[in-house]
């Protein structure tokens, strides 16, 4: 039998029972939709923390607390203390890390700022003015605070645009006293509009002299991480090794083993965010593969239906001179054919939907997320939905070319 | 050679071990461009000998040769060739496909034959012009009458220009004026284009109008018997 003929033959035969081939695809359909739309978000989401890490430049290296988590009991150690000024002062020379230009250190703490009764709760980053150049953001007016504000412990900040308009509007922030932790900051400088930049949400962040941070909010010695930058790309290994050698001096470390700080390069950072997204990706990816799996079962079931009733038609095939293959060619067409069909409508409802959730993320919440059609996605769920089909439809279909001619024909 | 031998056939079927003895003892040997009736009461075996001679089923002892060959010298796929080229099959309830027209079900057949499809169409069209009814080929078989889907049926087994037309009570589900009809078509076949037809009926009118009629009775031969008749005066035996 011909193979443009039994395409004809499975197209008439779904289109006789269209509300039932609907039904049935539903599956397939729900399945596939998921399946893209897991693929596209988790890309889109991807791109987007990986733009905004990348944002940070790959001649960034960050010292962290504790040791290189590995396990659940390594997530304490995070929160370690063990990064102190002496190792500030350690890397800050230049002949212990020859391949770093630029070392600063970091404190993070959540605030509340008030200004003539209004009220914002935020971040507030302790560092110093090399952050401007890491992250790629300049005041639009004023200026960053001086290494001086850093060595008087000055009370003054930097805000992001938000926080500007929420406390002050439209008039001038510049010279402003806000109140954190009942201190007065004087304003100095404001960002301009960025967005999101590596983890930190620019516009709603405000930025006060690490050693103002210490004494006056968090009260605390130690740092919550060091940032380094390099020179170029191509010097970050060695640089690492001179940043690993420097802390170990400086802790009195001898066993590498006991290190309780641990190196982080953007690469490093990059990498975890993609196995991270890829985990939670296949995670949900194997809910849909239920989905696929049900609907499967579906068609198995509607297919064993259309094979008792089609009982007649099969023994008159085989009277007319169709070979087993030809019926069971026949049946598994209409089954692939049928969950093929499910595959291209859940691949265009996925991207449909897709498409809606990109424009509501980067209208609504303002993220620069870009809508890009899982082309891969959509090729492997068309080979799944048939290959759904080919599996669930191969007991019906070898049902159907079993049957004896003459059983059939009798058959009412 | 005759074109059909069948030799001390007997078929037994065998359930919740009680053996019925559906055929015993039959013989009989049709030659090229007969036109037999096989009659018979309902339960005389009548269809399962069809069956068999049809090679949809095997016989239990004994041979049944069409041209030359037995069943068991063919492969299932063999057996499906021979069915397609060789044998064409008219049924009581005609057996059309519902979803398509009267030329696409006169066209099956050569679905799944060797012959070229450019072919299909022309065969198709000339079968249905036989059978008289190429106004209806683009009709569903709902829309025909049941004259008009047994003469789609025989169109569909023509159409491969079979060496055997079977046909199992082609007239059963239709009114005697009807039925007649179809049997003209049959007999029409046989006289102008030679075709061997071999019918069942358990209508002695119908029996009437073939050449030689065989009677089976409780799976036996009862008689055998060729005669010389025209077909518009009907002679009584």
């Amino acid at each position: 039998m011909n193979l443009k003929y039994s395409f004809k033959s499975a197209f008439e035969a779904l289109r006789a029972n269209k509300s039932r081939s609907v039904l049935t695809i539903l599956g397939i359909v729900i399945g596939i939709t998921a399946i893209i739309l897991i693929m596209a978000i988790g890309q889109g989401g991807q791109d987007l923390i990986l733009n905004q890490v990348e944002g940070m430049g790959s001649q960034t290296i960050s010292i962290q607390p504790g040791r290189e988590p590995k396990g659940i009991s390594d997530m304490a150690s995070l929160f370690s203390d063990s990064l102190k000024e002496k190792d500030y002062e350690a890397l800050k020379k230049k002949s212990n890390v020859p391949s770093v230009i630029e070392v600063m250190p970091e404190v993070i703490a959540v605030v509340t700022f008030s200004y003539e009764g209004e009220t914002k709760q935020t971040s507030v980053i302790g560092a110093s003015e090399i952050l401007a150049e890491i992250l790629d953001i300049y005041p639009s007016e004023g200026s960053f605070f001086t290494d001086e504000d850093i060595n008087s412990r000055a009370s003054v900040v930097v805000i992001g645009s938000e926080i500007k308009e929420d406390l002050f509007g439209l008039s001038q922030a510049i010279g402003q006293k806000i109140r954190i932790k009942n201190r007065d900051f004087r304003v100095v400088g404001v960002f301009p509009q960025k967005g999101q930049v590596s983890m930190f949400n620019m516009d709603e962040m405000a930025v006060i002299p690490h050693t103002t941070a210490q004494k006056y909010i968090t009260g605390t010695n130690y740092y919550n991480e060091i940032i380094l930058k390099v020179a170029s790309e191509s010097v970050v290994s060695q640089a690492i090794k001179e940043i690993e050698a420097t802390m170990r001096e400086s802790h009195n470390i001898t066993d590498p083993e006991k290190d309780d700080f641990h190196v982080h390069t953007q690469a490093d950072i990059i990498e975890s965010v993609s196995i991270v997204t890829d985990v939670l990706t296949a995670l949900l990816l194997s809910v849909a593969a239920i989905s696929l799996i049900v609907g499967g079962i579906g068609i198995m079931n509607i297919m064993l239906v259309s094979v008792t009733e089609r009982t007649r038609e099969i023994g008159l095939r085989k009277a007319v001179g169709a070979t087993q293959r030809d019926i069971l060619v026949q049946f598994l067409l209409e089954s692939v054919l049928l969950t093929a069909i499910g595959g291209v409508i859940g691949i265009l409802a996925g991207a449909v939907f897709a498409f809606l959730i990109s424009l509501i993320l980067s209208k609504l919440l303002n993220l620069s997320w870009a809508f890009n059609f899982p082309l891969s996605a959509a090729m492997a769920g068309l080979v799944v939905s048939a290959l759904v089909g080919l599996i669930f439809g191969i007991y019906p279909a070898k049902r159907a070319a079993a049957k004896s001619p003459i059983e059939a024909l009798r058959y009412e | 050679m005759a074109f059909i031998e069948v030799k001390n056939l007997e078929k037994t079927y065998l359930s919740d071990e009680v053996k019925t003895e559906v055929l015993k003892d039959i013989n009989f040997s049709i030659n090229k461009g007969e036109f037999v009736a096989i009659m018979g009461p309902s339960g005389s075996g009548k269809s399962t000998l069809l069956h068999m001679l049809g090679f949809l089923d095997k016989p239990t002892t004994g041979k049944y040769l069409f041209e030359g060959k037995t069943i068991d010298d063919y492969s299932d796929d063999e057996l499906a060739k021979i069915r397609n080229k060789r044998m064409g099959f008219v049924f009581q309830s005609f057996n059309l496909l519902p979803r398509t027209t009267v030329l696409d079900n006169i066209r099956l057949p050569l679905v799944y034959s060797d012959i070229e499809e450019s072919l299909w169409d022309n065969l198709a069209l000339k079968a249905i012009e036989e059978v008289g009814i190429l106004h209806r080929k683009d009709f569903r078989p709902s829309q025909l009458s049941g004259g008009e889907q047994q003469r789609a049926a025989i169109a569909r087994a023509l159409v491969v220009n079979p060496g055997v037309i079977f046909a199992d009570e082609p007239t059963g589900n239709l009114d005697s004026k009807t039925g007649q009809q179809i049997i003209e078509i049959l007999m029409k076949l046989n006289q102008e284009k030679g075709h061997t037809i071999i019918l069942i009926t358990h209508e002695k009118e119908i029996a009437d109008s073939a050449k030689r009629i065989i009677r089976l009775k409780d799976g036996r031969i009862e008689s055998d018997s060729i005669k010389e008749i025209n077909h518009e005066s009907k002679i009584q035996l």
